[in-house]
Order: C-alpha cells, then sequence, then structure tokens
C-alpha cells in the first residue's frame, strides 16, 4: 500500500506534430484533491485521457497505488479505480440514469434487475448527498444532473480516483458549492480527486494543492494554502498578469438599442422572456446576469431575430439617428444593420464552426455573401485567420488545420474571434469566455472594451458575477425571464446581484 | 362498390392471410437481422445481398448432400441448408465488418456493393446448380425441400380455419418469429442488449463506460446477417421448394430494410409489420385493375414506410428514433 493513489514519471504524448504532453511527472495522494491548471492547450486534458485510457502514453510510466500500471482501454482503468468525468458528458441521451449507470457492467446475471440496481445506487446517493432521480432519462435532465449521473457512474464502478474535467463550467454558482460539497465527502472517505478549472477562486476553495502545466510542459506543484490567484496565475502564464479588468469611463454614449415590453414564448411553449424593457447604450457595456436558462438566450436571438416576440425592439442607427423596429424583421437584415450576435453554445463545434474545415473556411461563413466575384474570396478570410490566430493566440500548426483537432479554448478563440471581427454596432456576446483561460479571458474582455470604445454597445452576458461586476457600466439581473433589476455596476455588489437572481423584480 | 367488395372479398379470405404471411416471413428475417446490425451503429445496406447469400448457401449445402447419397434424409438436408445458409452470410457480414469497422470504409459504400456482390453470387451459383442437374428451373433439392415445407402436424389438420390460418407453415415460420421475440427481450432485458443499443447510441459514451466497441459491431452484423441470411433461405426451401429462380427474390431484401424503419427499430413490431408488408406486397393481385395500375399498388410497403417516417419524426419521440450513432464510424483517438 503506497500512500500515493496515482504517480505519472515522464509521460509524453504526442498527435502527429503537436506536442500535447511532454515529460511530466506529478502525484495525488489518497484523501487529497489535486488541482491541475493550465491554459487552453496546455495538454491537462490529453494527460487525464492517458489515465482513462482514451489515449496511450508514447513515453513515460503510470504508477497505481505504487504499483507501475499499462492503461491500454477505459476497461483498464475502470479495473484500476480511475474514473473520469469528461468536458463532454459521455452519456446514452435515451436511456434512463439508472440505465447509464450500469452501462457496461458485468452484473450477477445478465438478465438486468432494475429495482435491485436502482436500490444499489440508491445507497451510494444517500452515502455522498447527491440529488438524483434515477428514473429520469438523460435528455430531459440539466446539466447539473448529467453532471451528477457521471459521477455517481463512477462511484458506483467503484472508482477511488476521480478525474473531473471543468466540472464547473457550466453550473451556476449554488450548484457549484453542492458539487464541492460532495467532493469534500468523497475526499474524507478516502478518495483521490483530480479537478481541473480555470477558477481561481474554486481552485483555493476547494483543493490541497495545485500542479500547474504550461504549453504540455510541467511547471510545478505547490501547496493551496501558500498560494494567493496572482502566484497561481504568473506560473500559468509565465510572466506578470494584471488581474484588473480596465473599464473606461463611458463617453459619448447615445442611445441605440430600446426594447419596451418583450415577450417571447420559447420552442417549448414556455414564456421565456416576460415584459422585459432596458436601453443598451452605445459606448456602454450592459452586462446581463442570472441563473442559466432566465431567458438570456431568447433574449438575445429576439433581438437577433432568430426567435419571435411580442412587444418592440427599437434600433437605433448612430450614423443617421434613425429609429427602426427590429422585431418581424428577418436575421439577415438585422444583422446587415450592424447588429452581430456572438452566442458561445455548450457545443461549440455543433452550432458555431464546421469541425472538418480550417479556420479560413470558418471564416468565410460569415463572409461568403460579400464580393461580386462568383469565386469565393479568399484572401479576406486568410488575413482575418492569421489575425485572430495571432492575436487570441490560438494554438493550431497552421490556420488550414481542421478546428475540430483543436483543443476546446482554441475552437472557441476561433469562433469568438469571428463574431467581433464583423465591426458591428451593435455586439451581444454570451458566455464569450465559458471554459477559457485566464490569458485568453483577458484578451477577450480587452476586444470587448475595444468595441466599446469605438462607440459600440456591447451586451454582455456572462456567468462570473466578479467579471460581470469588474467590466459591465450596467447589470441587468433576470430572473425567470423578467428583469428583476437593473444596477450601476460601480456601485452594486454581488450579494445584490445574487439575490436579485433568485428572487422575482417586485416593480413588475 | 362491387370493387370494394371485390377487394374485401379476397382480403378477408384465409388464402390471403396464409400468403401475406409467406411472403412476411423473410422479411421478418431480415428485419431482425438489420435491426440487431444497426443497434450496433452500423447500417448495413447489403442486407438484400447477405439474404441472397443466405439463400444460396442453404441451396448449396442441400445440394451438395443430395446429390452426394443414393437416398436423402429430409432431416440431414435440412441441417446441411440452414448450416450452408449461415456460413454463407455470415461471410457476407464479415466482409462489412472487416470493411466498416476494422477498416473505417464508408458503410453505406460497402454495404452497396455487398449486396450486389451478393446477388451476382446467388445467381452465378444457382444457375450453376440447375445446370448440373440439367432441369434448368426445376427442383434441384426435392426431398430437403419438402422436408422444409412440413406443415405442424395435427393441428394443422383438425382445427379448421384456426389451423389453417395458424398452423399450417413450416418451421422456418415460427422460428423467424421467435427469434424476433428473443431479440426483442435481449434487446431491451439483458446487460449485453443495454450495452449493443449504448453502441449505437453513442460509440464513445460506450467506449468510455468499458465496452469493447469492436467486438460488439463485429458480432451484432455477424449475429445479424446470419439471422437476416435465414430470410434467403426461406425463401428458396420453403417458398420455392428447393430450387432457385434468377433475381427470384427480388426486391424483398431492400423491402426488409423499409421494415426496420417501418418497425421503428423494434423487433416484436416487425412481426407484425412483416404480415401487413407480406399482405401489401401481394395486394395487387386482389384487385380487379388493369396490370398497369396494379404496379402502382406493388409500392404501397414503401410509401407506408415513408407515412411512418414522416409521423414517426413529426411525433420527435426519442426512442422511435434511429440508434443515433447509425452509419458513423468509431475511432477512440480522434480528436
Amino acid at each position: 500500500m503506497s500512500e500515493n493513489a496515482i504517480e505519472l514519471k515522464g509521460i509524453c504524448k504526442y498527435f502527429g506534430k503537436v506536442t500535447a504532453n511532454d515529460n511530466i511527472s506529478l502525484t495525488v495522494k489518497k484523501g487529497e484533491i489535486l488541482s491541475l491548471l493550465g491554459e487552453n492547450g496546455s495538454g491537462k486534458t490529453t494527460l487525464m485521457n492517458m489515465l482513462s485510457g482514451i489515449y496511450f502514453p508514447d513515453k513515460g510510466q503510470i504508477l497505481v497505488d505504487g504499483e507501475e500500471v499499462t492503461i491500454r482501454s477505459p476497461k483498464d482503468a475502470y479495473r484500476l479505480g480511475i474514473g473520469m468525468i469528461h468536458q463532454h458528458f459521455k452519456l446514452i441521451d435515451i436511456f434512463t440514469a439508472a440505465e447509464n449507470i450500469i452501462l457496461g457492467q458485468e452484473g450477477q446475471s445478465q438478465i438486468i434487475n432494475l429495482k435491485a440496481v436502482t436500490a444499489d445506487i440508491e445507497k451510494l446517493i444517500h452515502r455522498y448527498g447527491f440529488q438524483l432521480d434515477l428514473n429520469k432519462k438523460i435528455y430531459d435532465m440539466s446539466v447539473s444532473e448529467k453532471q451528477t449521473v457521471e459521477i455517481v457512474k463512477m462511484l458506483y464502478r467503484g472508482a477511488n480516483l476521480l478525474i473531473l474535467d471543468e466540472p464547473t463550467a457550466v453550473l451556476t454558482p449554488q450548484e457549484t458549492e453542492h458539487l464541492f460539497g460532495v467532493l469534500r465527502n468523497m475526499k474524507q472517505d478516502g478518495k483521490a480527486i483530480i479537478i481541473i478549472t480555470h477558477k481561481l477562486h474554486e481552485v483555493l476553495s476547494i483543493s490541497d494543492r495545485v500542479s500547474i502545466l504550461r504549453k504540455g510542459a510541467y511547471i510545478g506543484t505547490v501547496e493551496t494554502k501558500d498560494a494567493t490567484e496572482q502566484s497561481l496565475t504568473e506560473m500559468m502564464v509565465g510572466e506578470k498578469v494584471s488581474l484588473n479588468i480596465d473599464r473606461p469611463t463611458p463617453h459619448n454614449t447615445r442611445k441605440c438599442l430600446e426594447v419596451k415590453h418583450l415577450t417571447c414564448i420559447n420552442k417549448y411553449g414556455v414564456k421565456a422572456v416576460d415584459n422585459v424593457s432596458f436601453t443598451a447604450l452605445g459606448g456602454e457595456i450592459l452586462g446581463i446576469a442570472g441563473i442559466a436558462g432566465s431567458g438570456q438566450k431568447e433574449l438575445l436571438e429576439a433581438i437577433a431575430g432568430l426567435q419571435e416576440g411580442d412587444g418592440s425592439i427599437l434600433f437605433t442607427d448612430p450614423a443617421t439617428g434613425e429609429e427602426e423596429e427590429l422585431l418581424g424583421k428577418d436575421p439577415l437584415e438585422i444583422k446587415k444593420m450592424g447588429v452581430s450576435l456572438a452566442f458561445v453554445p455548450e457545443d461549440r463545434l455543433g452550432m458555431g464552426l464546421v469541425g472538418d474545415m480550417g479556420m479560413p473556411g470558418n471564416m468565410m461563413i460569415r463572409s461568403y455573401r460579400n464580393g461580386k466575384s462568383a469565386l469565393l474570396e479568399q484572401r479576406g478570410p486568410r488575413q482575418l485567420s492569421e489575425k485572430v490566430k495571432e492575436e487570441l493566440e490560438v494554438v493550431t500548426p497552421s490556420i488550414s488545420y481542421p478546428v475540430r483537432r483543436l483543443s476546446g479554448g482554441n475552437v472557441q478563440k476561433v469562433l469568438v474571434g469571428r463574431e467581433i471581427s464583423n465591426s458591428p454596432k451593435l455586439l451581444m456576446t454570451a458566455y464569450a469566455v465559458r471554459g477559457l483561460d485566464i490569458n485568453t479571458s483577458y484578451a477577450i474582455y480587452h476586444l470587448l472594451n475595444e468595441q466599446k470604445e469605438k462607440g459600440v454597445a456591447v451586451v454582455y452576458v456572462g456567468e462570473d458575477l466578479d467579471v460581470l461586476l469588474e467590466l459591465s457600466d450596467r447589470i441587468l439581473v433576470l430572473c425567470g425571464g423578467r428583469v428583476s433589476g437593473i444596477l450601476d455596476a460601480r456601485t452594486a455588489t454581488k450579494e445584490a446581484i445574487g439575490l436579485l437572481m433568485t428572487k422575482h423584480g417586485e416593480e413588475n | 362498390m362491387s370493387f370494394l367488395w371485390a377487394v374485401f372479398k379476397g382480403i378477408f379470405s384465409v388464402t390471403f392471410v396464409q400468403k401475406a404471411i409467406t411472403q412476411g416471413i423473410p422479411l421478418l428475417f431480415g428485419a431482425t437481422g438489420e435491426i440487431v446490425t444497426e443497434k450496433s451503429g452500423n447500417l448495413n445496406l447489403g442486407t438484400p445481398g447477405i439474404m441472397y447469400m443466405g439463400a444460396i448457401g442453404g441451396l448449396a449445402g442441400a445440394f451438395l448432400y443430395e446429390t452426394g447419397t443414393e437416398a436423402p434424409n429430409g432431416l440431414i438436408g435440412i441441417l446441411c441448408a440452414i448450416l450452408g445458409s449461415l456460413l454463407f452470410s455470415l461471410a457476407g457480414a464479415l466482409i462489412y465488418s472487416v470493411l466498416t469497422v476494422t477498416l473505417r470504409a464508408n458503410q453505406n459504400v460497402t454495404g452497396l456493393a455487398l449486396t450486389t456482390f451478393g446477388v451476382g453470387l446467388g445467381n452465378f451459383l444457382g444457375g450453376s446448380f440447375s445446370k448440373i442437374t440439367g432441369t434448368a428451373g426445376q427442383i434441384t433439392v426435392y426431398t430437403t425441400g419438402q422436408t422444409f415445407r412440413t406443415r405442424i402436424p395435427f393441428l394443422s389438420d383438425h382445427l379448421g380455419i384456426v389451423g389453417d390460418l395458424l398452423f399450417s407453415y413450416g418451421f422456418l415460420t415460427y422460428l423467424a418469429i421467435v427469434i424476433a421475440l428473443l431479440a426483442s427481450w435481449f434487446l431491451t432485458r439483458t446487460r449485453i442488449g443495454l450495452n449493443l443499443r449504448a453502441v449505437g447510441e453513442n460509440a464513445a459514451a460506450a467506449d468510455a463506460a468499458s465496452i469493447n466497441v469492436t467486438r460488439y459491431k463485429y458480432l451484432a452484423t455477424c449475429i445479424g446477417g446470419m439471422i437476416s441470411g435465414l430470410g434467403g433461405l426461406y425463401f428458396v426451401m420453403e417458398y420455392l421448394g428447393g430450387t432457385w429462380q434468377n433475381n427470384g427474390f427480388g426486391d424483398r431484401g431492400w423491402l426488409a430494410v423499409a421494415l426496420v424503419i417501418f418497425a421503428l427499430w423494434k423487433p416484436a413490431r416487425a412481426i407484425w409489420g412483416s404480415i401487413l408488408f407480406g399482405g401489401l406486397y401481394i395486394l395487387f393481385a386482389y384487385v380487379p385493375l388493369s396490370q398497369s395500375m396494379q404496379e402502382i399498388f406493388k409500392m404501397l410497403p414503401y410509401v407506408v414506410t415513408i407515412l411512418v417516417l414522416v409521423i414517426s419524426s413529426l411525433r420527435n419521440k426519442k426512442e422511435n428514433q434511429p440508434p443515433a450513432g447509425l452509419g458513423l464510424p468509431y475511432f477512440r483517438e480522434e480528436r
């Protein structure tokens, strides 16, 4: 018996020309939570995939419980008690939670006895304090429920080492708290946990030690109690970084968008946006806060012409000063007027980009209508790709490399870079920094500020309240599709916003 | 009115039902096999070819046996025929699996090529057998064919109309229904069935749950292929009585693939679906119309399939959709 649950020694992994992991060594002790920190494309996910049997290392040793092992497949990983919760959940949509949990398991009998299995799993659920309905189908579940299924699945298989890849990226603050509570219960139980996250305050609150990777190389490990957000960032980025977000004082603001009594029914027949009124000014950033699914998506889509609604959305062209009604116009017309929507969906590749094409091809999706020649205009998209690659530091061997093969964060940089390049008059972004590392997030905040200074009205839907408070000029809080308050970001507090997020406004 | 009456009288007769079932059984074998295959994510469009291979394989087995002995025994003939059929359709399914699973060739192209190959192989060997016996178009394996056609003793004779409707068929008919019911039970109630469905829905998730995706795809495709092949065997033995007709099996293989969609990937539904398809397939003979009009009636099964597709996509119930991973190759290190 060793006190180390797992030890990695000199692990290397290459994908063609790309070096994903270069000589990495780290250890996790039993009953410990280790944070793995690194920017996008620094090789965290790749490294963890070698523990879970998805990839096989090109070089190096893996020791479990002090003994050298070979992990050739997920089956080997399970046998060794290693369970990984991927960023993209590996669940079967049409199965129930219970069916997903017993998937691939050998039971005493070939015939499934769902009742007995359910009772077994219920015990586990109570032991660690999960909340889960085992008979619910996955397609009916929220993201956090799906994540719970994944974790319970691993525990049911007897995992002693749990790896979580960005588990909080899509959770609300409350859900995150609950998850951390469960993780602490597991730690008490002697389980070893590796957690990958970009949110430094979470790293500091949940983990015992932090290991840091940079560009595929191992930088070092520190005790969490000796670390600060600043010191971790410096290790991760390799240079001093200012953690303050600039907020230039708005000047020459003028009305750009006026939404009056907007109500939208979404495709499930639910009133997603309920009597919403606000104005967005050119030259300022309007932050929108709210628990996921409070109507943010429908609101932005209504403005972009992708969603029908009742009420009025008036857009004022800053050049001519003319007012125009946006409701009832088609998305192409609205786009031409200078309204741009950058919505980063949970599935970045599915909605925003074509995986098999390189960067120029993906840039062209937005620009192919431009130009008068019958042939495609190639030069513009190429230049734009080079620019995005350089400014947002996209890690790719060449711009024509298929975006599907890039790491998650890099894929998103391509998506956001393209939307911002449209030089709009009204720029709406939703979850623009979801899953992005600190450096890239700051690059994007900087881009938004640039737009603001140009006089563009920026609408920023965000998840991180700290960022919303530092970046925006005003913050609109949505709760259940209604506006529960509009605050001045310079004086508002996190607690005030949190309260508004869960309480319906009284004035409506 | 007299027209409707004629159709009505034709349809509600014992012979019509018997013929519908006779036409439906090959489709049921084909569809059950294809459902098992598709549940692993393999869209095997080679099924029509595999059914031809199963047919000629069975004929070849019986033929080798009957030409090799003086007084052939029907039961041994049956065994040889089944063995031959299984071997041939297994070979077809293996070709498909190696190409699509191991070599990750495009499933549609591979399947269509396999169908062309299977039909050609069947016609080539079948024609040769007729040449060897010197009786083109006549029964080549009489004893075996007759044994396949043996009805259930006693029950088929002594129960009047019930006996005619339910017990007047050879054993392959009942085997088809039993296999479909077993497949249904296997897919919904057993761990292997659950795992298999997971492979077809989301191979990456199944892999992460430590299911051996490659092994499941191979086994499902091969077992599915052998079940489909029995449909061909039924056709040459029970329907034709032990002989070969070039292209005699016609488009029934495609009808079996259509039946998979009609049955919404549920083998138990395919049982009554196959009888319905069988009935629609021969309906034209019961409609007093000119021959050109009858041709239109022959497309009824396909029309029904399209309608079912439209309705099931309108209702948008996730459980009634094809396996989500159907037609997609899986490679673990792809990113």
